[in-house]
């Protein structure tokens, strides 16, 4: 049986822990609350930008003009996986769940003799992607020093992607990262952002006839890179949110566990004072019944 | 005739305004252009520019980079890829702007082995950024 001092030494540091957890589930709550903020007040954009484009698209996207970020360059070959996540962990399951669901993904393109590149964003994907399919990672981008994410970093990672494209490196690409329903709920997600698909709005007699300026395939080529940057800039700022969302569920299961603990083990330290005191009372009394 | 129309300008990061305008300047990539309530369905990219914004309560002026606008039957869409209100602009901005669209220039030129297209574009956006420091009395040293 463990001693008295080693138990309440257990109790004070169980304490500790669950003042940390606490903290940093509150943290988490006022992260989370402009986390989603944030991802509401891109909304309108994303919106927008999607209908303009599915427009566009069902115009243009028929014709053989097409850009090729649209079209594809007609070949399935080499896929790009985007793999999004946090740059720090205690967020419970969060970043698991997304690396799971891109490890499903590229062992299945792997079994249809596909090649795969990896481009991680965010420390924790890379470091757990690395032990299985280390060797087709192509690059990483660190936004270990982004506070508050910005339009310019997803426009960096953008930028990336439309290089290795335009370089012919790969044919498909698609990002993965958890789409924040509520705090307990974030769903894994994968999107292909290479070639787009938007979906085409419901085409009907009171649509709307556009004049372009300069031309629709101008407008057309020079939208599809902002896209995938817009694609990609919702993607985080979901994540952001999902992280944020993931670490505060955590951070309360860790806080109710460290509760309970402390409730045994203060339990376990009361009967054990007791049993120490009831030792030393019958060794007073048969000692003074002995004499 | 209505003397008004919807206006929003939004950017990826938020919405920085929307409410009823009589008259919009969108500095589109063609030209500017002046948008009134009954305007023709349009839709045309932007170039960096000053976006005008007239309204009952007075004039706003907003400086927006790449972009595209939409204007239709119920108002007018503004999508910047970043918008600044013109009174918050400074110096500073103007400078790191310009000097990405530099460094941009730069970067094209070497990539594609000065192919007309792509580095046009590049000097074009350059000269744009250029020019509308120019407008607004933030020249670029």
């Amino acid at each position: 049986m463990p001693n008295l001092k080693d138990l309440k030494n257990r109790i004070a540091s169980v304490k500790n822990t669950r003042k940390i957890t606490k903290a940093m589930q509150m943290v988490a709550a006022a992260k989370l609350r402009r986390a989603q903020e944030a991802a509401e007040q891109s909304r309108p954009y994303t919106e927008r930008f999607n209908a303009v484009m599915g427009g566009l698209a069902a115009s243009v996207g028929g014709s053989g003009s097409a850009p090729k970020l649209l079209s594809g360059t007609g070949s399935d070959q080499v896929q790009l996986l985007v793999v999004m996540t946090s740059e720090r962990g205690l967020c419970g399951g969060f970043n698991t769940n997304i690396v799971k669901k891109a490890k499903t993904h590229a062992a299945k393109l792997i079994a249809d003799g596909k090649d795969v590149k990896i481009l991680t964003v965010g420390k924790k994907g890379r470091d757990q992607m690395k032990r299985e399919f280390g060797q087709y990672s192509v690059g990483h981008v660190d936004l270990t020093d982004v506070k508050r994410i910005g339009y310019t970093d997803a426009q960096g990672i953008a930028k990336d992607v439309l290089a290795r494209f335009d370089a012919d490196e790969f044919d498909v690409a698609t990002i993965f990262f958890a789409q924040f329903v509520n705090v307990v709920t974030q769903i894994p997600t994968a999107q292909q952002i290479i070639p787009a698909s938007f979906e085409a709005p419901e085409v009907d007699a009171t649509a709307t006839l556009y004049d372009y300026e300069p031309s629709e395939e101008a407008i057309l080529a020079d939208l599809l890179p902002r896209g995938v940057a817009t694609a990609i800039f919702s993607a985080l700022l979901e994540n952001g949110a999902s992280e944020q969302g993931a670490r505060m569920s955590a951070m309360d299961n860790a806080t109710r566990n460290a509760g309970e603990m402390i409730d045994k083990l203060t339990i376990q330290y009361n009967r054990s004072r007791q049993a120490v005191i009831t030792n030393e009372l019958i060794e007073i009394i048969s000692g003074a019944e002995a004499l | 005739m209505a003397d008004t129309m919807q206006f929003d300008l939004v950017s990826p990061e938020k919405s920085l305004a929307s409410g009823p305008v009589t008259a919009v300047q969108i500095p589109g990539a063609d030209g500017d252009m002046t948008v009134m309530p009954l305007h023709a369905p349009t839709i045309t990219t932007l170039r960096p520019g000053v976006l005008r914004v007239e309204a009952s309560a007075g004039t706003t002026e907003y400086v927006v980079t790449g972009g595209f606008a939409e204007i239709n039957a119920e108002g007018v869409s503004v999508l910047a890829e970043r918008a600044i209100a013109k009174g918050d602009m400074t110096a500073d901005d103007m400078a790191s702007m310009v000097a990405d669209a530099r460094a941009e220039l730069n970067n094209v030129k070497e990539v594609f082995d000065n192919q007309p297209g792509p580095v046009d574009d590049a000097a074009k956006l350059l000269a744009d950024m250029v020019a509308m420091g120019d407008e607004i009395g933030l020249s670029a040293k």
